[in-house]
């Protein structure tokens, strides 16, 4: 999964929804650990504004 | 300066870790708030309604804080049918901004301390046990003790999953939310409006919330199972299309509210869960502001309570477990039941029960006959809403 910064807004609802403890967020930033993800599109489903693309 | 070590540390400084930190502070204990943002209250993400009756135990009203108030509710049914509601209580319109500040005031002045930008990043371990948290400030990361962490870090939580606890909820219990200020358009003062429909807003709703004469905060709320192909942004952005044509808007939010029964597990041995982060928001309205402080209050005084007799320990704080579902966690779980049945209603069943309600007498209609309506048909769920209002009404 990938974030386009432009879009995210950094509300935290994709953490809500991940299985695996995938995703963290900061003051500035959300970030996706590949490694951990398992592809499940969760994240990508809720995001408010389609910020969250397939791919590394 | 801050101590090496505190009794309790609240992570996250939202309205449920104010409230939590307060009275853990108040009752003995030392506590320290760590809050990732520069200060509380922002940013906001909340469409900002609240109940008379859910604030006011916890801070004296302020006018500085209430952007406006509430009498009416006006339910709009899909066909347009609508149905007003005037006995429901009293209600406001929060400044988030300024009232989560004040609720942090007050937590400060009962002796919490307070450290802003300060980004929790995991949890400190002693001999398999909790034994503090680990944070980020201003690009160094620092380590500080404590006895009991409580989690209050919001729908986005981490702290939870740290320890180990399921914190993940399903697509089907949260909704995707996205509200505009919108400026420039006539609102009826007192009242906020909501629109249901499979087409509007699936699986949730939209809100109209007034934040002046001529100001309302316009929003959207639609089940995550179902925001796939068309996301709330655009559903919401059809409604304002024409609903309200030359409106400017002003502010743009956006969040996820859950929509679940309170998580299974709140508490392991020196850690508990508050707030959105342990899930108690109300499934059905996804309010959680009330619902936060009532958590943080009763998990405030469990706090104190362990510091006191030095039991950190998960049979000890399940106390607050057992206090919460007394207070609000049993309801909560028949409002998720109810939210469940109302998930998967067509159209034509919302259009009939606003026809209903429209004319139940004015003085006669209230929530209860709402939901009473809403679940006919089921005697199993029409008795668990009877018991939800009966105790709501035995608290008041």
């Amino acid at each position: 999964m990938k974030i386009n910064k432009e879009l995210c807004d950094i509300c935290g609802t994709c953490v809500a929804v991940c299985p695996v403890d995938a995703i963290s967020v900061s003051e500035f930033q959300v970030k996706i650990d590949n490694d951990k993800c398992t592809n499940c599109l969760n994240c990508l489903k809720v995001c408010p504004f389609k910020a969250i693309e397939e791919g590394d | 300066m801050l101590k090496d070590k505190y009794d309790v540390i609240v992570v996250g400084a939202g309205p449920a870790g104010s409230v939590t930190a307060r009275f853990a502070a108040e009752n003995g204990a030392s506590v320290l708030m760590l809050e990732r943002d520069r200060e509380p209250g922002i940013p906001v993400r909340c469409a900002e309604g609240v109940s008379h009756e859910g604030i006011a135990p916890f801070i004296e009203i302020d006018e500085s804080w209430i952007a406006a108030k509430i009498d009416v509710a006006c339910l709009h049914a899909p066909d347009g049918t609508n149905a007003k509601m005037y006995n429901n209580g009293a209600g406001y319109i929060l400044e988030r901004r300024l009232f989560d500040k004040a609720l942090c005031d007050v937590a400060c002045r009962h002796g919490a301390e307070l450290l802003t930008k300060a980004d929790v990043i995991g949890l400190l371990w002693e001999k398999d046990k909790i034994s503090g948290v680990k944070y980020r400030y201003f690009g160094k990361i620092h380590e500080i003790r404590c006895d009991l962490v409580i989690g209050a870090d919001g729908v986005e939580s981490r702290v939870g999953r740290w320890a180990g606890i399921k914190t993940a909820v399903r697509l089907e219990d949260i909704d995707t939310c996205v509200q505009y200020t919108l400026s420039g358009l006539k609102v009826e003062e007192g009242c906020v409006d909501f629109y249901f429909g499979n087409d509007i807003a699936p699986g949730g709703y939209i809100w109209i919330f007034p934040k002046s004469k001529n100001s309302a905060n316009v929003g959207i709320g639609v089940a995550g199972h179902l925001s796939h192909k068309k996301g709330p942004q655009e559903y919401l952005n059809e409604f304002i299309e024409k609903t309200y044509p030359d409106v400017k808007k002003t502010y743009t939010v956006c969040g996820g509210v859950t929509t679940s029964a309170t998580l299974k597990e709140i508490v392991r041995d020196n850690i508990l869960l508050v707030g959105d982060a342990a899930r108690q928001v109300n499934p059905l309205t996804g309010g959680g502001i009330a619902q936060g402080m009532i958590a943080g209050s009763i998990a405030g005084k469990v706090a104190a309570e362990a510091v006191r007799t030095g039991k950190f320990d998960k049979k000890f704080l399940k106390k607050y477990r057992k206090e919460w579902d007394k207070r609000l966690g049993r309801t909560q779980k028949t409002m998720f039941k109810m939210k469940e049945k109302f998930m998967f209603m067509g159209d034509d069943r919302f259009n009939k029960i606003a026809k209903i309600c429209k004319n139940i007498p004015k003085e006669k209609f209230s929530l209860k006959a709402l939901f009473t309506e809403a679940v006919k048909g089921d005697p199993k769920l029409m008795a668990d809403v009877a018991k939800a209002f009966v105790v709501s009404k035995l608290k008041k």
